[in-house]
């Protein structure tokens, strides 16, 4: 019989963030920040609609995505309303302040305060034709894929 | 259960290895626990943030997240995690003999 393995506390995330709703983006702040608070050091790397989150312009105006959800619980044909998602957005930015958790803007600051890592992706930068000042201050680069990888030496990486 | 003895005391541990009893604490115990916990000699700052987290456990029965301790108690993210390295929330509880936040944020 073999010995039973150590279970390694887990001491490095590298968290992607790959949409641009607001429900799609939340998760991965809230895990990233969730590391620092523990002691895990933590990057996030903002990949395609995901850059909404980092982008300067963008950031403030996350709607929730009312259609193809079916978790939402209201059909489709209804989520499509003009409307519905703003309406959506809005409840939800309530239950979400209720839960003391920080708007999107000072939730990335949080984390880059906290000594989380912060980046863009090259390709989805490239692709939306972006430049480095489109993006909020607390973004520390825009990185390639390869230096992704790099960067997440020894981390266990979430795609979101 | 198991107990740490500090300057001759006795202390209940919680499952979390945090005081099970708040009302034991001391200043000398918050010495000792940060020694233990890393952080090394507790300057003033530390105790503003201790005494925060003292404050509202008495008023509402839970430690403050860590996002309240920064907006309330004049000490900022980055000062916070500076002065309770690996893990502040946590960390500054267990030496001011609170239980574990029970907040994510």
């Amino acid at each position: 019989m073999t010995e039973p393995k150590l279970r390694q506390p887990v001491e490095r995330v590298s968290i992607i963030v790959s949409r641009g709703s607001l429900e799609g983006v939340y998760p991965g702040l809230i895990m990233a920040n969730g590391a620092r608070m523990e002691g895990i050091e933590a990057s996030l790397f903002f990949t395609f609609f995901g850059l909404d989150a980092i982008t300067n312009k963008r950031l403030d105006h996350l709607k929730v995505a009312t259609v193809g959800n079916p978790a939402m619980h209201i059909p489709t044909v209804l989520g499509a309303i003009p409307g519905m998602s703003a309406f959506a957005t809005h409840m939800m930015k309530k239950e979400i302040e209720k839960l003391n958790i920080p708007p999107i803007r000072e939730f990335l600051e949080t984390i880059h305060d906290a000594g989380g890592e912060i980046y863009g992706c090259k390709a989805s930068v490239d692709m939306f034709h972006l430049k480095k000042e489109d993006f909020a201050p607390i973004v520390d680069d825009i990185i390639t894929v390869g230096e992704f990888y790099e960067k997440s030496a020894g981390a266990q990486i979430i795609f979101t | 259960m198991t107990t740490l003895e500090i300057s001759g005391k006795n202390l209940l541990l919680d499952k979390d290895g945090h005081l099970a009893n708040a009302g034991e604490w001391n200043e000398d115990i918050a010495r000792e626990l940060a020694v233990r916990e890393g952080v090394g000699e507790l300057t003033a700052q530390h105790w503003v943030v201790i005494r925060f987290m003292r404050k509202v456990h008495e008023q509402e029965g839970d430690p403050p997240s860590i996002r309240r301790i920064t907006q309330e108690s004049g000490v900022d993210t980055k000062a916070l995690y500076q002065l309770f390295p690996n893990g502040p929330g946590r960390k500054a509880a267990k030496i001011a003999g609170l239980p574990r936040p029970k907040s994510c944020i």
